[in-house]
C-alpha cells in the first residue's frame, strides 16, 4: 500500500488525464514535450530526404531519382532541418522544460504564448508538409531570388508561409525566454547564479527576437513578389537580388547561434556534473554566450563573398568572423579546464559531452577556413562548406541535444534507460558522424560542388565512405528512440538526483509536480556548488 | 466574489501584481522590439532604392496626393491622444471616459484605414500599381518607378494590417471595460495595448515623409 501511495504522487505527468488537457495545458513541461514529439517527427521526417540524396549519391551517375527530385529533396532536407528541427530543437523542448525550474519559477511568464508558439510551429509545419505533398520545393533552403521569385515552378509560397508562421513560434519562445529570466527568477537567484544553460537560452533568445522578424519580412517580400508580382527583388525592374541575400543572412547566419548557443549551455552542465567541479571561469563562459550572439550579427556578409558584395565589405565580414572564434575558444579552453582535476565518470550524456568538444571544435576551426577570403573562393558551394556546417549543426547541436535529452530524461520521465545499450548509441552516432562527414571535407576540397546529383567517377570512393557513414548514423538515431521509449515502462526508477547534480531541476522530485516546487525556493549558493550539495545532503 | 475578481488579475504564474505587470509591459517592449526589426527590412530596402534611384523615387512620390497623406497623419495623432485618454481613464478608474476614448481610437484607426482603400484605389485609377499596366508619367525609368510603388503598397500595406490588428485589441479591450475588469489596480491590458498602437502610430510617422515628402522641393 506504501509504494501505491508513493507511485500515486501527484506529477505534472498525472496531474490531469486525455488529450484536451494535453493540447490545451499551459504546463511548460508539458509543452516541452509536445515540442518534443513535434521535432522528432520532423528529424525523422528530414532523415527521410538525407537518406534519398545519400543513396542517390552512392554511384557517379543520377540513376536513383531525376535531377529535378534530387533539387527538391535538398531543398525539403535543408527547410525541415534547420526551420522546424534544429531551430526549435533545444530552446523549445529541453529549455522549455528546464529553464523556468532552473530559476525557481513555477512557469514562464506567458504560458499561454508559450502554448501559442508549439501551435504555430505545428501550424507552419502543416504548410511545409502541404508543399512537400503537393509537389515539393526546389529553391535550396536559401531561396535565392531571382530563382525563387520568378523561375521556379514548386511550391516556394507555401513553404515560404510555412516558415513564415514557424518564425512567430521562435520569436514568442525567445519573447517568453527574457521575459522569464528577467522578472521570474527566485529570491536569491541573482543572474550570475543562474546555470549556463540559462544564461546560453537567455543570449538565444536574444537572437531569435531580433533576427527572425527580419527572415519573416524578406519572407514576405519573396510571397508577395511571386504571387503579386511587385518588384523588391526584381533585377529587371532595377531591384537587387543580393539586397534579398543581405535579408536573408542577416537572419540565418545568426540563427546558427540559435541552434548551436543551447547546445553549447548544455555541455557546460553536462561537463560540470560528470567532473563533479564549477564551470571553470564562469563569467567568462555566460559573457561569451552574450558575446557570440552579438558578433553573430555582424558577420552575415561571410556568406557572399562571391556574391557581387563589395570587396571592402567583404574584407570587413571576414575579418569580423574571425572574432566568433574569440567566445567560441573560450567556451572550448573553459570545459577543458573544468575536466582538469575533475572526478570525471563516462555516463552517456558525458560522452556525447565528449562528442560535441570535438566536433564542434572541428566544425569552428573549418569556420576560419571559410571565412578566409582566399580559401572561401576555393571552397564556396562545395562539400567542404557542407561539412563544415554539419559538423556544427549535427556534430555540435545535435550532439548537445542527445547529450542533454539523455541527462535530464530521469528528471523528465522518472525512469532510467539502459546505460549499456546507451552507451552504444553515443559511439554509434560518434563514428557514423564522422564516417559521414569527414569525407566531404576532402571532397569539396578537391571540387566536388553542392547540390549536384551526379559526378566524375573519382570521387565515388569517398561519397561511398559518406553514403555508409550515414546509414551507421541512422541505426545510432533510432537506437534512443527504441531504448527512451522503452524506458518509460520497464526503466529503473530514476530517484530525484540520479546524477549528483546542483541544478535546482534536481532538488524536486522526478517526473517533476505539475507545479514545479511546494514553495518558492529561496536561494543561497553559486551554481555548480557541489561543497553545498554535500553539506546538505549530510545535514 | 472578492477571490474571484483576484485570481482574473493575478495568474498564477506570479507572486505578486506588481511582477505581473513588470512581466507584461516587458513583454510588449520586447514585441514592439521585433516589430521594429520587421520593419526595418522594409526601411532597408527603401533607403538603398532611394539612393540608387533618387530622381524616380522623388518623381513617383510627387504623385501621392500630400494632403489627403497629411489628413490621415493629423487622425492618426488624434488615435493616439484619445489612446492615452484612455490610458488615464483607467488609471484613475473612469470606466465611462475609457469606453468613449476607447471607441474613439477605434474611430479614428477606422478613418484612417478608409482613407488608406481609398487612397489604393485611386492607384489602381491611375495605373500605379506595379505590373504589366503600369505607368507613370514624367520618367522614362518605368521599372524603377514601380520598385517605388512596391514598396509604398508593402510598407503601407503591412502598416495598415498592424492597424486591423490594433483596432481588434481596442475592442477586446472594450468588451473587457464594458464589463468591469479594469480598475486603478488592474488595467495592464490597456496599458500595453496602448503601447502597441502608439508604435502603429509612429511607424505611420516615418512612413509619411519617406514616401509623401521626399520630391516636394522639386517643385
Amino acid at each position: 500500500m506504501i509504494t501505491a501511495a508513493a507511485q500515486e504522487r501527484q506529477t505534472y505527468l498525472n496531474e490531469s488525464y486525455g488529450l484536451k488537457s494535453w493540447l490545451l495545458t499551459k504546463d511548460h513541461k508539458r509543452i516541452g514535450l509536445l515540442y518534443l514529439g513535434t521535432i522528432t517527427f520532423f528529424f525523422f521526417l528530414g532523415g527521410i530526404f538525407a537518406t534519398l540524396i545519400r543513396l542517390e549519391l552512392l554511384t557517379p551517375k543520377g540513376d536513383l531519382v531525376a535531377p529535378d527530385t534530387y533539387n527538391k529533396l535538398f531543398t525539403l532536407h535543408g527547410v525541415i532541418m534547420v526551420f522546424f528541427f534544429l531551430i526549435p530543437s533545444i530552446p523549445a523542448t529541453l529549455g522549455n522544460f528546464f529553464l523556468p525550474i532552473m530559476i525557481g519559477a513555477k512557469d514562464l511568464a506567458f504560458p499561454r504564448i508559450n502554448l501559442l508558439s508549439w501551435y504555430l510551429l505545428v501550424i507552419g509545419g502543416c504548410f511545409g508538409m502541404y508543399a512537400m505533398l503537393a509537389g515539393g520545393v526546389d529553391t535550396g533552403w536559401t531561396f535565392y531570388v531571382p530563382y525563387s521569385s520568378t523561375y521556379s515552378n514548386t511550391y516556394v509560397v507555401a513553404t515560404g508561409l510555412g516558415i513564415f508562421i514557424a518564425g512567430f513560434s521562435s520569436i514568442l519562445t525567445g519573447l517568453n525566454f527574457i521575459v522569464t529570466v528577467h522578472r521570474m527568477r527566485a529570491p536569491g537567484m541573482t543572474w550570475f547564479r543562474m546555470p549556463l544553460f540559462v544564461w546560453s537560452n537567455y543570449a538565444t533568445a536574444l537572437i531569435q527576437v531580433l533576427g527572425t522578424p527580419v527572415i519573416a519580412i524578406t519572407l514576405v517580400l519573396l510571397i508577395c513578389e511571386r504571387s503579386l508580382h511587385i518588384g523588391i527583388f526584381d533585377p529587371a525592374r532595377g531591384g537587387d537580388p543580393v539586397l534579398f541575400q543581405h535579408l536573408f543572412w542577416f537572419y540565418s547566419h545568426p540563427a546558427v547561434y540559435i541552434m548551436v548557443l543551447p547546445g553549447m549551455g548544455i555541455i557546460s552542465e553536462l561537463v560540470s556534473t560528470f567532473s563533479k567541479k564549477a564551470v571553470f571561469g564562469y563569467k567568462f563562459v555566460a559573457f561569451s554566450s552574450v558575446a557570440i550572439a552579438v558578433l553573430g550579427f555582424l558577420v552575415w556578409g561571410h556568406h557572399m563573398f562571391v556574391s557581387g558584395q563589395s570587396v571592402y565589405a567583404g574584407l570587413v565580414f571576414s575579418f569580423l568572423s574571425y572574432f566568433v572564434a574569440i567566445p567560441s575558444a573560450i567556451k572550448v579552453f573553459n570545459w577543458t579546464a573544468t575536466l582538469y582535476k575533475g572526478s570525471i565518470s563516462y555516463a552517456t550524456p558525458m560522452l556525447y559531452a565528449f562528442g560535441f568538444i570535438g566536433l564542434f571544435t572541428v566544425g569552428g576551426l573549418t569556420g576560419l577556413f571559410v571565412a578566409c577570403l582566399g580559401i572561401d573562393v576555393h571552397v564556396h558551394d562545395t562539400y567542404f562548406v557542407i561539412a563544415h556546417f554539419h559538423y556544427i549543426m549535427v556534430g555540435g547541436t545535435l550532439m548537445a541535444y542527445l547529450g542533454g535529452l539523455h541527462y535530464w530524461w530521469p528528471k523528465i520521465s522518472g525512469r532510467m534507460y539502459p546505460e549499456g545499450f546507451a552507451k552504444l548509441s553515443a559511439l554509434t552516432v560518434y563514428l557514423g558522424f564522422n564516417l559521414t562527414f569527414f569525407p566531404q571535407f576532402i571532397l569539396g576540397y578537391l571540387g566536388m560542388p553542392r547540390r549536384y546529383w551526379q559526378y566524375p567517377d573519382e570521387f565515388q570512393v569517398l561519397h561511398v565512405m559518406s553514403t555508409a557513414g550515414a546509414s551507421v548514423l541512422a541505426v545510432g538515431y533510432l537506437m534512443p528512440l527504441i531504448y527512451f521509449t522503452w524506458s518509460l515502462r520497464y526503466g529503473a526508477i530514476a530517484g530525484p538526483n540520479p546524477w549528483g547534480a546542483t541544478g535546482l531541476e534536481w532538488q524536486i522530485a522526478s517526473p517533476p509536480p505539475a507545479h514545479n516546487f511546494d514553495e518558492t525556493p529561496i536561494v543561497t549558493t553559486e551554481a555548480y556548488d557541489y561543497a553545498a550539495l554535500e553539506a546538505a545532503k549530510v545535514g | 466574489m472578492d477571490s474571484h475578481v483576484e485570481t482574473l488579475a493575478l495568474r498564477e504564474q506570479f507572486e505578486t501584481p506588481a511582477q505581473q505587470k513588470e512581466a507584461s509591459t516587458l513583454g510588449m517592449w520586447i514585441f514592439l522590439v521585433t516589430e521594429i526589426m520587421f520593419f526595418g527590412g522594409m526601411f532597408l530596402a527603401y533607403a538603398v532604392y532611394r539612393s540608387i534611384y533618387p530622381n524616380v523615387f522623388s518623381t513617383a512620390s510627387n504623385t501621392l496626393n500630400v494632403v489627403i497623406g497629411a489628413v490621415n497623419t493629423g487622425v492618426l495623432l488624434c488615435s493616439s491622444f484619445t489612446m492615452v485618454l484612455a490610458v488615464r481613464s483607467a488609471q484613475i478608474g473612469s470606466r465611462k471616459a475609457l469606453i468613449v476614448f476607447l471607441i474613439l481610437t477605434m474611430l479614428f484607426g477606422g478613418v484612417f484605414l478608409g482613407v488608406k482603400a481609398y487612397e489604393w484605389n485611386e492607384k489602381f485609377v491611375e495605373h500605379h500599381v506595379p505590373g504589366p499596366t503600369f505607368h507613370l508619367e514624367g520618367t522614362p525609368m518605368q521599372g524603377q518607378a514601380q520598385l517605388f510603388f512596391s514598396l509604398y503598397f508593402a510598407m503601407t500595406g503591412v502598416h495598415a494590417l498592424h492597424m486591423v490588428v490594433g483596432v481588434g485589441i481596442m475592442l477586446t479591450l472594450l468588451f473587457q471595460a464594458y464589463a468591469g475588469k479594469y480598475t486603478p489596480d488592474y488595467y495592464t491590458p490597456v496599458d500595453v495595448g496602448g503601447l502597441y498602437w502608439h508604435f502603429v502610430d509612429i511607424i505611420w510617422i516615418f512612413l509619411f515623409p519617406l514616401l509623401y515628402l521626399i520630391g516636394r522641393h522639386h517643385h
